[in-house]
């Protein structure tokens, strides 16, 4: 996936990239390998400034899966830094830019929890849930905002 | 657009330059 030129594009724009080899670097992967409970590859992890991980990635995805993937750490960095504008945003664009992954009913429940935690309007969930008899209604995001229907 | 990864090897490093971005921490076994 990495000599992929849309991976490329989205790692260089958005992403810090490093990488520990298993046996080039055998003792980074393994010091950060302990550090993050990381012992298999491939392992993706997105990890913010503080150190902490925010998304995680284990094992080979094809490219469009993968680019899901990063995306919906993006926005998952966001909502832990509260900025609830910036992460419905990114939320909605892994929905609308990858609607074909499983990141996407994800995605699309998020965006909703993230539009409540803004606005404090119940309707933001209720909306979501309606949503998901629209798209994705087979989904395990389906039924966990079944409840706020 | 660049054509491959520019890939860091110091991830303490990168996380103390990240400034507002998060650090692609990738485990790997490929081929360099």
């Amino acid at each position: 996936m990495y000599p992929n030129p849309r991976v490329v594009d989205f790692i260089t724009k958005h992403l810090i990239p490093v990488r520990v080899h298993v046996r080039e670097n055998a003792a980074d992967f393994k010091r950060l390998g302990d550090r993050f409970n990381a012992h298999w590859t491939p392992t993706t992890l997105l990890i913010d400034r503080s150190g902490t991980e925010r998304h995680r990635i284990e094992g080979f995805l094809p490219v469009d899966d993968y680019l899901s993937q990063l995306a919906l750490g993006l926005a998952k960095a966001a909502f832990a830094r509260e900025d609830y504008p910036a992460a419905e945003h990114l939320y909605r664009d892994v929905v609308e830019q990858f609607p074909n992954t499983d990141a996407a009913p994800e995605g699309q429940y998020w965006a909703g929890v993230s539009k409540y935690r803004l606005t404090n309007d119940p309707s933001a969930l209720k909306a979501t849930s309606q949503a998901f008899h629209e798209r994705y209604q087979d989904s395990t995001w389906a039924k966990k905002a079944s409840v706020w229907a | 657009m660049p054509h491959e990864i520019h890939w860091g090897r110091d991830f303490d490093a990168a996380l103390a330059s990240a400034d507002g971005k998060l650090v692609l921490l990738d485990f790997s076994a490929a081929p360099f």
